[in-house]
């Protein structure tokens, strides 16, 4: 029995060399310079360059717009698609599911076609609407989930005890899909705030947004800079993240 | 009335959503240059795509060529590499469970960007050169965590005698693993392929840092080399229809296939 | 007993998860040919002996021989013992047929032999329509008869049986222990069952191996094991029973609910105290109090199918249990008469509390890793290695654990008549046992406090 547990260890090697030893070399080339020397360089550099702090403001800016109109179209679409009684067919859901199937650089493509043949100025609109349509879905699908599993038998005694249809909604539908909401948003604000040819295509390259930057300095060779302003990504993302598995245990008995 | 207006806004957003889709689908079946311009029926664009008689010579076939190769290496490996380290995990103990379960998830809680420049250092960090096998081998690493991911619940579903009942009737520890515990946990590796061949498909970021300077392409690097020169080749919208197309009938499947099993469970 | 006649063999078998000791020290035999079962309480340890049996798991210490040959470090697939699972295990991906021939087919049995012997087997579980049907659309019971089907066709040496009919409902379980009787007795092979019923144990089994907390309390015949239990354990688990604090007074003469008895009994020394077991059948009830042993007063009457169950207090204030076929009302006086051969006496397991202390000072003493305050005493010196008595009645349990000294978990308790008496395990392991008229229940949490002046301090023997 125990000798079973040994089959991991192949992946737990593989695990070690191409996902923790990565990791670990970001923090590493984020504290040396160019020479290998260990500094501080990188930061302070990023700390005094105003186009990247800019950048890096904007892209938090464009990443919480984004997930917030998300949450805004999306909650109301899921609320809907599961709830039996205002949709009964299969398909709407599978539509609504399709499109995270779909290379996303190809529909942002396709977005940003189509904005230009309706001859509407690519910039920071075209850019948060068409991260909208990209991400909705990865909102709606999580919500969806949560609303369609829950109990009717919450919603009934809430209304049983004297709850508004109203109030029903907003003490314990809400609350209840709570953790569906916080992955949305794992899966919304990440993206976007990590993304780099989405908004390229989006803006014709007028805006640039934080990975892009990122990119811009791998690819030419500012590896130890690059690698910086990546841990500082990896930062933000890491706040989120704790953010969700606070919420999870909170309600963790619901999922 | 409350319906009405409810299916109103789902239909609305499902129209907005679809408009770019659909938009490039129908000016695949067009001749023209320009996105938006009809200069009549046609499916030269398709036939372009299939002949390689296009602008640029076949370097978008080469693409397509490459983005299936390495997805089917990629989600094969997976696979197998998944399911081995998922009956591993299965039989550990909780601290070292704990553990192998956080490395697991960072892959899919990583941004892809993250990914990307970390193996891309990790690569330079090495001294190796970077290429095809580099474009497998970190596709390999973002899509093994799925495989894991599908594979467990069935191990936890199974009634755990079903090995030992195996190996009791005289099946040696491998005759069980290919006779019964592979069999049984098919679901959860198809499942888990589909899920592996899906994101390497899609994979971007990843590609784009791995990769090198050789000039390999995938279909997605293809798209964003391209449509940074300006123009976006015309045979990519018959690609785009395509593809879209087929996801649309394996989603259909799919979902008719649960609905079937359902159906019959119930009876 | 030849050794030829023994088939299986265990050897001071030990084996531990973790801190817990599941089995200690186990060794019995079984016969060739017999059915044996394993009988206890969840936990007991008996699931686990028959897995290491199959090839499942190693003991810690010890051997397992059959047919006199050591197969302990034989893996599973190699030992001539087939397992029949406590949820059948039955293979989802294959049909009945498939699953009956898995077996024959690893061992490379030609395909016409297979079909044969499956067929053969269809037909003794009564299942000769199923083959072709999916194992997951079948019922409980029929899958119960595939799993058996399954493991029999391989003709083992032993067939293990793992609570097989635990799963099932009660008319099917008795279907079920009347057709596993039968082919028992049709195909000749040893049995080895494993269940915590223990109706079930005395209905099937030639010989029965009652555990508990990994060891073995008795084992015997069905009658043995019920007429002679061999502690107070084994006659409260099997079957319902009468079960007294007594004295034996001299040989053939006991003392129990305030009144002496003669005996069978020889042998227990004179004035020593020891357990009474009478089991409710075993107490004639009549109407005239004349000619009892002693009278009684009915305080209640229950019709349980064939007999009335019947709770009366004897004049001595001890309440017993009674079975008889005639009811009588309650509050109506009855004498009872109980016969010599029908009182078992048993030796006291122990008789007092006792533990392993160390004196902190003159008023403190430290055992159960926790420091008591005793009375003032200047015998022993600090520090002195001491043991520590304490009288089962002079444990006082309170509601809320957080409140004792200690704090534990009623694990087992036992009605003797006119108290309970309890064993309570601490947090950190250790066994107290308890004597109180409150009533708990098994898994009651409780705060356990000990008095000063009930601390008895005696010297170490060692």
């Amino acid at each position: 029995m125990t000798k079973r547990s040994t089959w991991a260890l192949p992946y737990a090697i593989f695990l070690v060399l191409f996902v923790a030893l990565p990791l670990i070399l970001i923090m590493v080339y984020a504290f040396q310079d160019g020479a290998g020397n260990w500094t501080l360089g990188n930061f302070t550099k990023f700390f005094k360059d105003t186009d990247a702090i800019n950048t890096f403001a904007l892209s938090l800016e464009v990443a919480i717009e984004n997930t917030a109109i998300c949450i805004l179209l999306g909650y109301p679409a899921a609320w809907i698609l599961a709830n039996k009684k205002l949709n009964k067919s299969a398909v709407t859901i599978v539509l609504f599911i399709m499109p995270m199937w779909i290379n996303a650089l190809m529909r942002t493509l396709a977005t940003a076609e189509l904005f230009h043949m309706l001859g509407i100025q690519l910039g920071k609109g075209t850019l948060i609407v068409g991260m909208v349509y990209d991400y909705l879905p990865f909102m709606i699908y999580p919500i969806y989930n949560i609303l369609d599993r829950m109990d009717k038998s919450y919603a009934e005694a809430a209304a049983d005890l004297g709850a508004t249809p109203w109030q029903v909604f907003w003490k314990v539908q809400v609350p209840l899909s709570m953790p569906g909401i916080m992955s949305g948003i794992m899966m919304v604000f990440m993206p976007t705030v990590s993304t780099f040819a989405i908004s390229e295509f989006l803006t014709n390259n007028k805006i640039k947004l934080f990975g892009t930057i990122i990119q811009e300095n791998i690819n030419s060779s500012m590896w130890n800079y690059g690698a910086a302003l990546s841990l500082v990504m990896l930062v933000i993302i890491g706040m989120t993240s704790l953010l969700q598995d606070n919420k999870k245990e909170v309600s963790g008995g619901i999922v | 009335m409350k319906r009405f207006f409810a299916q109103c806004y789902i239909w609305l957003l499902l129209i907005v959503l679809y408009a770019p889709i659909v938009f490039i689908a129908v000016f695949s079946f067009t001749e023209s240059k320009v996105l938006g311009n009809w200069t009549g029926f046609s499916t030269k664009l398709y036939t372009n795509l299939f002949t390689g008689d296009m602008q640029g010579g076949g370097s978008l076939m080469h693409a397509i060529q490459n983005t299936i190769i390495i997805a089917l290496i990629a989600a094969t490996v997976s696979t197998v590499l998944g399911t081995i380290a998922a009956i591993g995990i299965h039989n550990m103990r909780s601290k070292a469970k704990q553990a192998i379960t956080f490395l697991n998830n960072i892959p899919m809680l990583n941004p892809d960007i993250i990914t990307g420049v970390s193996l891309f250092l990790l690569f330079v960090f090495l001294h190796i050169s970077q290429g095809y096998a580099t474009v497998v081998l970190a596709h390999i690493t973002f899509c093994t965590p799925y495989v894991v991911l599908s594979v467990l619940p069935k191990l936890t579903q199974m009634n755990p005698n079903i090995y030992e009942a195996a190996l009791d009737l005289g099946a040696t520890p491998f005759q069980a693993l290919r006779k019964v515990l592979i069999p049984m946990l098919k679901p959860g590796m198809i499942s888990g392929f589909i899920l592996a061949f899906t994101m390497s498909l899609d994979d971007f970021a990843v590609t784009f840092f791995t990769r090198g300077t050789i000039g390999l392409d995938t279909l997605s690097t293809y798209i964003y080399t391209d449509a940074r020169k300006g123009g976006l080749t015309p045979e990519l919208r018959p690609m785009i229809t395509i593809m879209f197309v087929g996801i649309l009938i394996l989603l259909i499947t799919i979902n008719l296939r649960k609905i079937r099993n359902s159906k019959n469970a119930a009876e | 007993m030849k050794s030829n006649d023994k088939i299986i063999e265990f050897k001071n078998i030990s084996k531990s998860f973790g801190d817990k000791c599941v089995l200690d020290d186990i060794s019995f035999y079984v016969k060739k040919g017999e059915f044996l079962t394993l009988l206890g309480p969840s936990g007991c340890g008996k699931t686990t002996l028959l897995r290491l049996l199959a090839g499942f798991g190693n003991t810690d210490k010890g051997e397992i021989l059959i047919n006199g040959e050591n197969i302990t470090d034989v893996p599973p697939h190699e030992r001539p013992v087939n397992t029949v699972f406590q949820r059948y295990a039955l293979f989802p991906h294959l049909d009945v047929y498939e699953n009956i021939a898995f077996g024959l087919k690893l061992h490379k049995v030609p395909t016409d032999e297979i079909d044969r012997k499956v067929r053969k087997v269809l037909k003794m579980v009564s299942m000769t329509d199923y083959e072709d049907r999916d194992v997951e659309s079948l019922s409980g019971g029929q899958q119960q008869r595939v799993a058996i089907a399954r493991a029999i066709v391989n003709q083992p040496t032993v067939l293990l049986l793992d609570e097989p009919l635990a799963a099932l409902d009660l008319k099917m379980r008795k279907d079920m222990q009347i057709e596993l009787k039968e082919m028992h007795k049709k195909l000749g092979i040893t049995f080895i069952y494993v269940t915590h019923d223990q109706e079930e144990a005395l209905t099937l089994s030639d010989t029965i191996v009652v555990m508990n907390e990994g060891k073995i309390q008795q084992i015997g015949t069905p009658t043995d094991i019920y007429n002679e239990p061999q502690n107070s354990f084994v006659a409260d688990f099997i079957g319902e029973s009468n079960i007294l604090n007594g004295k034996m007074v001299k040989d053939r003469v006991v003392e129990f609910a305030g009144h002496q008895f003669d005996c069978v009994d020889e042998g227990f020394g004179e004035n020593v105290d020891v357990d009474v077991v009478v089991r409710p059948e075993d107490i004639y009830i009549m109407n005239k109090v004349e000619g009892g042993q002693f009278s009684a007063r009915v305080k209640s009457c229950t019709f349980k199918g064939v007999h009335y169950e019947m709770f009366v207090e004897t004049d001595k204030g001890y309440e017993l249990m009674i079975q008889d076929y005639n009811a009588f009302e309650p509050e109506s006086v009855v004498g009872l008469i109980i016969k010599p051969a029908d009182i078992q006496v048993m030796k006291k397991e122990r008789v007092v509390n006792t533990f392993e202390g160390e004196i902190v000072d003159e008023t403190h003493v430290k055992f159960l890793e926790e420091t008591f305050e005793c009375e003032h005493q200047d015998k022993f010196a600090a520090g002195e290695k001491v043991t520590v008595e304490v009288e089962f009645s002079e444990v006082d349990l309170i509601d809320h654990p957080e409140e004792g000294m200690l704090s534990g978990e009623v694990h087992f308790l036992l009605y003797k008549g006119d108290h309970y008496h309890l064993t309570v395990e601490t947090d950190d392991g250790d066994h107290i046992w308890v004597d109180t008229n409150d009533v708990w229940d098994k898994g009651d949490l409780v705060g356990i406090n000990i008095a000063p002046k009930d601390i008895k301090i005696v010297k170490r023997n060692d």
